[in-house]
């Protein structure tokens, strides 16, 4: 896993609300990585024989070594899935100029995030010791500084929806 | 290993590994991009955890590689499953060793 991050533009108001300040620039990348990843989950998506090891990620495998069963869960769930996580990206791309956004949608954003963030890391075959800093020259470079700022973004969605988590059930 | 051949060698049986007595486990896999403190959220979130009891899975994800998140029928581990996968994490399910 990766270690985090602090601050953030993301906070949770006394009201239940939460508070976004995302400047111009930061909505238009984000727009950007969501249409991407839009046409990419419905080139690839369709099938979970993808060849895209991004779109892969997104559809785990649940039962490794057993074939039978794995066909058996992924023609019940992997439609489903689908099915979310792009009705999830239209859903964020109508709630990512606001300046305010409710518990539900900010758990919109904070699924979404993470599937940006899990797409763009697997191809960049990201590992758990990248902590450098990033080469200007290298041409995977505006990859790599989206990729991060995902990572900031969502430590600070995380941060925030922590605070409203229901107190733990007994065990 | 005995050291005598048997008189009658059966051909070996096909053991049903999905024997329905035997709970499932749902597994909670290592990955390098999801965040620490995302899987303690979810965990928290999908299972009702503890901060505590949800990051010392997550500590146990991360160092030894797998944590066991969840057990139950093979119905409750593959919702379990599906809800981990919903989320982006890296989840697979089995039946418990045999005792």
């Amino acid at each position: 896993m990766a270690f985090g991050f602090g601050g953030g533009p993301i906070r949770r108001e006394r009201d239940g609300s939460f508070t976004v300040h995302l400047s111009e620039p930061e909505q238009l990348l984000l727009k950007s990585l969501l249409a991407q990843l839009r046409t990419l989950l419905k080139l690839e998506g369709g099938s979970d024989i993808t060849e895209d090891s991004g779109v892969r990620r997104l559809f785990p495998t649940a039962y490794p070594g057993r074939d039978d069963l794995e066909a058996e869960y992924q023609g019940m769930v992997h439609d489903d899935l689908l099915g979310q996580r792009l009705a999830a990206i239209d859903r964020v791309e109508e709630t990512i100029v606001l300046p305010s956004l409710d518990e539900d949608q900010l758990g919109t954003w904070l699924k979404t995030f993470n599937d940006l963030r899990l797409v763009l890391g697997t191809r960049l075959d990201v590992s758990e010791d990248d902590t450098g800093p990033i080469d200007p020259d290298d041409p995977e470079a505006p990859a790599q500084a989206a990729y991060e700022y995902l990572g900031w973004l969502l430590e600070s969605t995380v941060n925030a929806l922590t605070g409203v988590l229901p107190p733990p059930e007994e065990d | 290993m005995s050291s005598t051949s048997p008189l009658e060698v059966d051909d070996p049986e096909v053991i049903d590994v999905t024997d329905p007595d035997r709970p499932w486990i749902v597994l909670v896999w290592n990955d390098p991009i999801n965040l620490m403190s995302y899987v303690t959220y979810v965990f928290q979130k999908l299972f009702g955890y503890s901060l505590e009891k949800a990051t010392a899975l997550m500590l146990d994800v991360h160092e030894k590689g797998r944590a066991v998140v969840s057990n139950g029928s093979r119905e409750k581990a593959e919702l379990d499953v599906m809800r981990l996968h919903e989320h982006g994490l890296w989840a697979t399910m089995q039946q418990e060793d045999a005792p």
